[in-house]
C-alpha cells in the first residue's frame, strides 16, 4: 500500500508507539490547550523556558497517529533551542505542510518525516496541532497573546 | 404502499441503479459506508434533475407561458409527494436549503418572537447539532434556557428522566427521530405526547429516519418535523420543514424577499399563504425536482422494505465489528430499536487512522464527532468512527469493512 506508508512513514508510527516526551512538568513556564475541531484532537502542551530557551517540552493528549506523533517530533526539534529560533521552525514547519518550502532535515529533525502528510490536506491540520500550541505558548511567556487562538489556519 | 409480505432487498441488484457505486476507489470496489453523511443518488433522480434543466428550466409561480407553467407544475409536484411520503398536508410542506435551515426556520419565525425570560427549550444529549446551536442562539436572544435530557448507558433516552424534565415551563421539546451516532429509535410519538401534556410543542429531527423507514407524521403526531432531501437519495441543497399548517399560519415570516409576499408598499408588505410565506426568494426547483424523483424511488422501492434491510444491515455490522477484540460499539444491540449507523472505537486506534486507513482499501466511513458533541462528550470519546449502511449495503460490505479494520489494527499495531 505504497499512498499509506508514504503518509504514515515508519518514523511517524514509531513516534506514535513510542512518544517522547509525554506527560507533564512539575513547575511548566507555560501551559496551553488546543483542539482540533475536525476530529476532537485535544493536546496540552507544558514548556520550561530559562534563560529565553525552550528547556523542556511535555505534551498530553488525545489523538490521532499523525497528531500524536508531530508532537512527539516537535518536542525533541525544539528542546534547547532559544523562543526565535523556535518561532522560526514553527514557521518552516507550517510553510513545509502548506506545501511551500522545502523541509530542512538539520532543523526538522525527525519532523521531516511528516513531509508526506503536505499532499493529505484533511491531515494537515493534525500535524500542525502541537506546533501551533508551540507558537501560541511561547506567544503567551512573550506576551504577545493575552487569549488563546484557535489552532491551525 | 408495501405489504410485510414483500420480499427481501437485494442491494447487489439495486447498486446498479447507482452510477457511482460503479466506480472503484484506490483500485477496489468502492465500499460506500457513509450514507448517514450523504447518500449516493439513483440515475432516476440524476436524471430528473438533468430533464428538468433541459427541457423545463423556468423560474416558478411567476411566468404566464407554458414554460413556467410546467416548472411550478414541477416544484409543486414535487411538495406532494414529500408531502404524501411522510403522511402531510401539503400547505404544511415547506421547502428549506436543509434540515438545518428546517430547524432555524422554527428557532426564528417562532423561537426568537415567543420565547421569554424563564422558558424552557427541551432538547436531548443525543441531537445533532442542528437541533442544538439554533437554540443556543434562540437562548441567547430570549433569556430562555436549553435544557438537555439525558442518554442511558445504552444509548437510549431515559425516558422517565425526560419526562420530570418537561414541566409548565417547556415551551418546546425537540428530539431526533433516529440517532446519527448511536443508531438509536426513539419513541418519538410518546415524547410528542409527554410535550403535549404540559403545552409544548414537539419538533423532530427526521434527517436519520425518513430516507429509511416508513415515517407517518400523522400517526407521530409531534408540530413541526425536519429532514433533508441528501440523504435520501435527493440532491443537497433541498431540506424540509413539515409544520402544523395552524403554527405556520400564526407565524411571522423567516426570510423575507421575492416569492414570499402577498402585496408590498413603501410602508409594508403582506404575506403570502402558506407555505410560500415561507420560502423566500428563487427556491431550489431542480433540487426540488430531484428531491420528488427520489421520494418517488423509495416509494418504488418500499419504505418498509428499506428498513427490513437495514435491520439486516444492523445486525450484520454489530455481529462484524463484535468479531474485534476490544472494540467498543455504541448504541442499541438489539436491531429492532436501532438504524444501521453503527459507531464504534477501537482501543490505541484513532478514528481518524481507522478512516484513512480503510480509504486506502477503498472502504468510506466517517471519523470525528458527528456534529454531536454533547454526545461525545456523554459517551467519554472526544471521536468514534462510524459505518452507515443504506438500501444498497450488502453483508459483502460489512466483510469489506471488517476485514479492513483488521488489516488496520495489525499496520498501526506494529
Amino acid at each position: 500500500m505504497p499512498g499509506l506508508d508514504d503518509l504514515y512513514q515508519q518514523l511517524i508510527l514509531d513516534h506514535y508507539r513510542n512518544r517522547r516526551n509525554q506527560g507533564s512538568l512539575p513547575d511548566p513556564t507555560v501551559q496551553v490547550r488546543h483542539h482540533n475541531p475536525l476530529c476532537g484532537d485535544d493536546l496540552t502542551l507544558e514548556l520550561l523556558i530559562e534563560d529565553g530557551r525552550v528547556v523542556e517540552v511535555r505534551h498530553d493528549g488525545d489523538g490521532c497517529s499523525i497528531s500524536q506523533a508531530a508532537a512527539s517530533m516537535m518536542s525533541e526539534a525544539v528542546a534547547g533551542r532559544t523562543l526565535p529560533e523556535a518561532l522560526e521552525l514553527v514557521e518552516h514547519f507550517r510553510l513545509v505542510m502548506h506545501g511551500d518550502e522545502e523541509p530542512d532535515e538539520d532543523r526538522l529533525g525527525d519532523a521531516i518525516a511528516l513531509e508526506g502528510v503536505a499532499r493529505y490536506p484533511v491531515r494537515v491540520k493534525c500535524a500542525l496541532l502541537s506546533w501551533m500550541a508551540l507558537k501560541d505558548a511561547i506567544q503567551t511567556h512573550s506576551g504577545e497573546r493575552t487569549e488563546p487562538v484557535p489552532t491551525g489556519e | 404502499m408495501t405489504t410485510a409480505a414483500q420480499p427481501a432487498l437485494d442491494p447487489a441488484r439495486l447498486r446498479a441503479d447507482f452510477p457511482i457505486l460503479g466506480r472503484e476507489l484506490h483500485g477496489r470496489r468502492l465500499v460506500y459506508l457513509d450514507s448517514a453523511a450523504t447518500s449516493q443518488k439513483p440515475q432516476a433522480v440524476l436524471d430528473a434533475m438533468d430533464a428538468y434543466y433541459r427541457e423545463t428550466n423556468a423560474n416558478v409561480h411567476r411566468g404566464v407561458y407554458e414554460l413556467a407553467a410546467e416548472a411550478t407544475e414541477r416544484f409543486e409536484g414535487a411538495r406532494d409527494l414529500a408531502a404524501a411520503l411522510v403522511n402531510h398536508p401539503r400547505e404544511g410542506v415547506v421547502f428549506t436549503k436543509n434540515a438545518t435551515e428546517a430547524v432555524n426556520l422554527v428557532a426564528w419565525a417562532w423561537g426568537v418572537r415567543t420565547l421569554r425570560p424563564g422558558d424552557e427549550v427541551l432538547v436531548t444529549e443525543m441531537e445533532h447539532h442542528s437541533n442544538v446551536v439554533p437554540w443556543q442562539i434562540v437562548a441567547g436572544i430570549t433569556g430562555a434556557r436549553v435544557r438537555f435530557a439525558p442518554v442511558t448507558p445504552g444509548g437510549e433516552l431515559d425516558l422517565e428522566r425526560m419526562r420530570a424534565m418537561i414541566g409548565p415551563r417547556t415551551r418546546l421539546v425537540g428530539v431526533v427521530h433516529v440517532s446519527n451516532v448511536l443508531g438509536t429509535i426513539n419513541p418519538v410519538a410518546e415524547i410528542a405526547a409527554m410535550a403535549h401534556a404540559e403545552g409544548a410543542l414537539c419538533l423532530v429531527d427526521a434527517t436519520q429516519s425518513v430516507p429509511h423507514m416508513p415515517v407517518d407524521i400523522a400517526a407521530l403526531g409531534a408540530d413541526l418535523v425536519a429532514f433533508t432531501g441528501h440523504k435520501m437519495c435527493g440532491p443537497t441543497g433541498i431540506g424540509v420543514l413539515c409544520a402544523r399548517p395552524a403554527l405556520l399560519e400564526s407565524w411571522e415570516p423567516f426570510l423575507g424577499g421575492g416569492e414570499m409576499i402577498s402585496d408590498v408598499t413603501t410602508e409594508c408588505s403582506t404575506w403570502a399563504e402558506i407555505p410560500w410565506k415561507f420560502e423566500a426568494g428563487t427556491p431550489p426547483i431542480a433540487e426540488a425536482v430531484g428531491l420528488g424523483a427520489a421520494v418517488g424511488y423509495l416509494q418504488g422501492i418500499g419504505l418498509d422494505r428499506v428498513r427490513a434491510h437495514e435491520r439486516e444491515m444492523a445486525q450484520a455490522l454489530l455481529d462484524g465489528l463484535s468479531e474485534l477484540e476490544g472494540i467498543r460499539i455504541f448504541g442499541p444491540t438489539d436491531p429492532d430499536r436501532r438504524g444501521a449507523a453503527v459507531s464504534f472505537a477501537l482501543p490505541d486506534l484513532h478514528p481518524h487512522d481507522i478512516a484513512q486507513f480503510l480509504d486506502q482499501e477503498g472502504v468510506c466511513v466517517r471519523a470525528g464527532h458527528h456534529c454531536a458533541k454533547p454526545l461525545m462528550r456523554v459517551l467519554g470519546v472526544h471521536a468514534t468512527a462510524r459505518a452507515s449502511a443504506y438500501l444498497y449495503s450488502g453483508p459483502d460490505d460489512v466483510e469489506a469493512l471488517v476485514a479492513a479494520l483488521r488489516r488496520a489494527r495489525t499496520y498501526f499495531g506494529g
